[in-house]
């Protein structure tokens, strides 16, 4: 039976985060976090902590809410939609990396504290190259009596400020199969967080360098040489929690749009009643409407259909990066002067949208992706 | 959310697949023209619906005492999915399955329905419709056939225009103006006509395509029962709602463009293009992927309305977000097919070597007729942002 929609549980989720982040995650919260090093805001981190948001994903037998990705992307479009600041999504790819590959040991250290939202963590993937494969992971990792020595440079690492945990992907073996990955805490000898400055103000971007960076030997998650495979399925997982991000967001800014078009006034007509303005905002609709779809099933095929769960998160990230970029701009031409001021507050959606169409491979990369998976 | 079939559904899939694997017709797969003109390919159309009829695969959720089957939305959905599969052609009666037979289920007298809908699943009457005249196009309201009411019939004159397979057509549902002096919206009544009537004149027009594929239909003292009207006297533009939401819902079918970009797909990789597959080429496989995840994005939204249709949730205005995208996507299908072909892209569809029997040079432009036809993409605008968003309406001059 195919069953396409929402159960009761989703749906109240769903409106239950849409009410409280319309209370709690203002715009002018979004504007404070910018303002600040971190970008991290405590008190509605910990409020969404109470909620169990942070712990969506873990399973109940280990304190969580026991939830999957389809609700997790429920609250990442709701989250999208204020344009909410902060480490959320990121420490959700380090605590599934931890829950798919981490060892007890891992769990029984960080997950209370990701799951209090006193801890905060990200991935760290990408350097200079800015290879989205496994051969662009050349930091290196060098095996010793007692553990680890990593050296090298991350670039473009979400929240990287905010983050108490980094889940760094280091080279320990030359080719393919000679990714691993390591818990480093930003605190540790050797590390060094410095900003990256992003156009996207609600978020931060970091540069991470090591430097002769001592871990121990449970420091590895996972298997040695073989951290691809698990690096892979969280950028995918990451993809799909953007993908819902842009989706909400997109539908703000087009309601934004719609809002201000019933009000506005020019040659003495409300602007939505020009077919030039109302058409623009009925392709704003068609553009965002059915992208719905393609989340829900993303996020849907990560957990249920394993053979299709990468296809439909390339899918997801390459079609709703262009649509929320598009919507957006869109959004900002019906609003028309006002739309292009610092002031107001659709350029926060409008750079969050540039934002979310490049982070964790643009779309070009994941239609190329599509192609290869499709075997075009 | 449940994606996965049960025992039994895979079962009726396996079932549909065998039936379709020995019964759909090698001339005539999915990707060939259906042109009004060739007589006798309308013949072989008709000979097939009868066969996917007879095998209890055509409008399988309409009630049994009408000749459907009574079944439920997934059967439906799976012989759907099990068509594309097997590249199986069109059907002929379109416009009857999926736009007067609905209406009639829901506006119909008993009468009609039990006349009528058997004969339109079996392809024994097929429909065309009588709405766009030469004066009233998107405007359709204005419309100026008129009918009068002369005893127990009423007495039509007028033409219409653009009228799709008319000159195949067995019966016309049509849109006549009954009450000239009502407010346009209100004078309007849903009739029936026979195309055998005396007076009913059909003059085929050719398109863009070089089919004749539509016609203009003329209307002199054409006696038409009162039995043949649809819906209240004077009321026809409420069934003439009805039946244009079908009718979106029919042209935004993602059944045929998943059909068309298989096809496409299988082009990409035979076409040469610089000495290797066109699918090989980069800029081509952002095209083709680009294309891929909208075709995926409409089946799935597809999947979602159907479930928010099973659980009584109102569609709101889904059917023109459907018609506006859907057939957008079907032309920039024929339109990317057209590119990868480079030089093959520009030969006529009888040209000897022309790609895919024609198929693409044909869609081309085809796909263009149906981004006007059923209410064109700037009137879905209309609706999208007017009852959709709510936003201001177009000053009406009165």
């Amino acid at each position: 039976m195919i069953d396409f929609g929402l159960s009761d549980d989703q749906e109240a989720l769903q409106r239950s985060a849409r009410e409280f982040l319309g209370a709690e995650c203002p715009p002018a919260l979004v504007r404070d976090a910018a303002t600040s090093d971190d970008g991290v805001p405590r008190e509605l981190y910990r409020k969404m902590a109470e909620l169990g948001w942070m712990s969506l994903l873990v399973p109940e037998k280990q304190g969580g809410l026991g939830l999957g990705t389809l609700e997790l992307a429920l609250v990442c479009e709701e989250l999208g939609r204020v344009a909410a600041p902060g480490p959320f999504l990121t420490t959700q790819l380090v605590i599934a990396a931890l829950l798919q590959a981490g060892t007890a040991a891992q769990r029984a250290t960080w997950l209370p504290k990701l799951m209090a939202g006193e801890a905060h963590a990200t991935l760290a993937y990408l350097e200079e190259s800015d290879r989205h494969d496994a051969a662009g992971v050349q930091l290196k990792a060098t095996k010793s009596r007692t553990g680890w020595t990593l050296s090298g440079t991350k670039l473009f690492v979400p929240e990287a400020q905010g983050a108490d945990l980094l889940l760094v992907a280091a080279r320990t073996k030359a080719g393919a199969t000679g990714v691993s990955l390591f818990l480093v805490e930003p605190a540790a000898k050797g590390v060094r967080v410095k900003a990256q400055q992003g156009v996207d103000v609600t978020r931060k971007l970091g540069e991470v360098v090591l430097k002769n960076v001592v871990v121990p030997k449970d420091a590895l998650v996972g298997t040695e040489h073989q951290g691809w495979p698990v690096l892979a399925r969280l950028i995918d997982l990451a993809a799909v929690g953007i993908a819902a991000d842009s989706l909400g967001g997109a539908q703000r800014t087009l309601e934004m749009a719609v809002e201000y078009a019933k009000v506005r006034e020019q040659f003495g007509r409300k602007i939505g009643s020009f077919q030039a303005v109302k058409h623009i905002a009925a392709e704003m609709v068609a553009d965002v409407e059915p992208q719905r779809s393609l989340v829900w099933y993303a996020a849907y095929a990560y957990d249920h259909r394993p053979k299709d769960a990468a296809r439909a998160a390339a899918m997801a990230k390459a079609s709703l990066g262009d649509v929320y970029s598009r919507t957006a701009r869109r959004s900002v031409e019906i609003h028309g002067g006002i739309g292009f001021t610092w002031e107001f507050d659709l350029q926060l959606w409008y750079k969050r949208a540039h934002a979310n169409e490049i982070a964790y491979g643009d779309p070009s990369f994941h239609r190329e992706r599509v192609a290869e998976l499709d075997g075009y | 959310m449940d994606l996965t079939y049960s025992p039994e559904e895979r079962a009726f899939q396996r079932e549909v697949r065998a039936w379709l694997k020995a019964n759909v017709p090698k001339k005539d797969k999915a990707d060939n023209p259906l042109e009004s003109a060739d007589k006798a390919r309308i013949a072989r159309a008709k000979v097939w619906q009868r066969k996917l009829f007879d095998a209890g695969y055509v409008a399988m959720r309409w009630p049994k005492e009408y000749g459907g089957q009574g079944a439920d939305v997934m059967r439906q959905t799976i012989v759907n999915e099990e068509m594309v599969r097997a590249r199986a052609p069109q059907l002929l009666g379109g416009m009857g399955i999926q736009m007067v037979g609905p209406t009639l289920i829901g506006h119909g007298t008993e009468d009609q329905r039990r006349r009528f809908l058997p004969k339109i699943l079996t392809a024994d009457e097929i429909w065309c419709q009588g709405y766009s005249e030469p004066g009233s196009g998107s405007d359709l309201a204005s419309l100026r056939t008129r009918a009068e009411i002369v005893g127990d019939e009423f007495l039509i004159n007028g033409q219409k225009i653009w009228t799709s397979n008319a000159q195949n057509a067995d019966w016309m549902f049509c849109l006549v103006r009954t009450d000239p002096d009502a407010p346009k919206h209100r004078g309007i009544s849903y009739v029936l006509i026979d195309m055998r009537s005396p007076g009913v004149t059909v003059r085929p027009l050719v398109q863009m395509t070089g089919d004749p594929g539509f016609n203009e239909v003329f209307f002199e003292d054409v006696r038409v029962p009162r039995g043949n009207l649809v819906g209240q006297l004077h009321d026809g533009w409420t069934v003439a709602n009805s039946t244009l939401l079908h009718e979106r819902n029919m042209l935004a079918s993602t059944t045929r463009t998943q059909q068309i970009l298989d096809n496409l797909l299988r082009l990409a990789r035979t076409q040469q293009r610089n000495g290797k597959p066109a699918s090989k080429d980069p800029i081509i496989r952002q095209r083709l992927a680009d294309l891929a995840i909208k075709v995926e994005t409409m089946k799935l939204e597809s999947y979602r309305q159907l479930t928010d249709a099973l659980r009584k949730r109102p569609p709101g205005i889904n059917a023109s977000v459907n018609k506006l995208v859907t057939c957008e996507i079907n032309h920039q299908l024929a339109r990317a097919a057209i590119e990868l072909m480079g030089d093959y892209g520009w030969l006529g569809k009888k040209d000897a070597r022309v790609r895919d029997a024609g198929v693409w040079p044909n869609d081309y432009m085809f796909a263009l007729g149906l981004i006007i036809g059923g209410g064109t993409a700037q009137v879905q605008k209309n609706i999208i942002a007017e009852r959709g968003l709510g936003l201001p309406r177009e000053p009406r001059p009165s």
